[in-house]
């Protein structure tokens, strides 16, 4: 009888860990794809060769833009995000 | 001074990619997690309406015809009636559930812009593949905004629009000005740079 009672918040605790452990990871893998894009197609890397290279070809390289949305997000949204569900958990629980 | 047309999809890609990593959290966390602070509420309202607003430049400096003025300025126009209402809904001053409809009409509109100011055909080069693809992409993301209408919780509503974004920020990624698609390029687009 208590192993019944105790199944609903155990699979709610697991439930919203799998979530943290996902939100956590949308950021790194982000900069792993970037990172990845870099090293597949190095020469979208304009810094690596940067003479006779225009204003825009060495600001806008796409895999760096990968790996700063991933850095963004990581930093600015999923941080917070991670507190709250942190919150949540502990005052549901 | 003024970047290529790829340079501007990038950077458009960019942006969606930062608006569907946002949106599939949300759809990881849930609506009562996601509302814990405020700021997050205007969060992908306040993404879309700046992505229309950076519409207008597009306008006005890539106007290579009367169809590419008429169809990034309703684009513009699109996307700053769906974030402004979205926007509107977040803060409570729009009550009635349907302006959410500007959401999936916005994202509808968006896609047919690409369709019409793309008048190559699908081979001719990656560029018009990837306008052909995004517009038809961007008209089957509509239905998620239309479904989470009339249920607001469904996770597969949510989630499929946030793939959506991802899915079309790769594609801007993907984006070349001149280059070819499985093979093709038309010699009428000229000669591949880089």
């Amino acid at each position: 009888m208590e192993t019944q009672l105790n199944a609903r918040p155990v699979a709610v605790i697991v439930r919203r860990g799998v979530r943290a452990r996902a939100v956590s990871l949308l950021g790194p893998l982000t900069v792993v794809a970037g990172v990845v894009w870099a090293l597949v197609q190095p020469y979208r890397i304009t810094l690596l060769h940067p003479h006779h290279q225009g204003f825009w070809w060495l600001v806008v390289e796409p895999p760096l833009l990968v790996a700063a949305a991933g850095i963004f997000f990581g930093r600015v949204i999923a941080r917070p995000l991670l507190a709250d569900l942190e919150v949540d958990r502990a005052t549901e629980s | 001074m003024q970047p290529r047309a790829e340079v501007v999809h990038w950077l458009f890609g960019t942006g969606l990619l930062v608006l569907g990593l946002i949106m599939v959290a949300e759809a990881i966390v849930g609506e009562k997690v996601w509302r814990m602070r405020p700021w997050r509420v205007y969060l992908w309202p306040g993404i879309a309406f700046g992505l229309g607003v950076l519409m207008w430049p597009v306008m006005t400096f890539f106007t290579n015809s009367a169809i590419h003025m008429l169809a990034h300025g309703s684009w513009a126009q699109a996307l700053m009636v769906m974030g402004g209402a979205e926007l509107g809904l977040a803060k409570g001053k729009l009550s009635s559930r349907w302006w959410k409809l500007a959401a999936p009409v916005g994202i509808a509109v968006s896609g047919v812009a690409f369709l019409v100011h793309e008048q190559n055909p699908w081979f001719f080069a990656r560029a018009a593949f990837l306008h052909h693809l995004m517009g038809w992409t961007l008209i089957g993301a509509s239905l998620f905004p239309l479904a989470l209408i009339f249920r607001p919780r469904s996770s597969l509503g949510r989630s499929g629009f946030a793939v959506s974004v991802l899915a079309l920020a790769a594609m801007l990624y993907c984006d070349r000005d001149i280059a070819p698609i499985f093979g093709h390029l038309s010699p009428l687009a000229g000669p591949p740079h880089r």
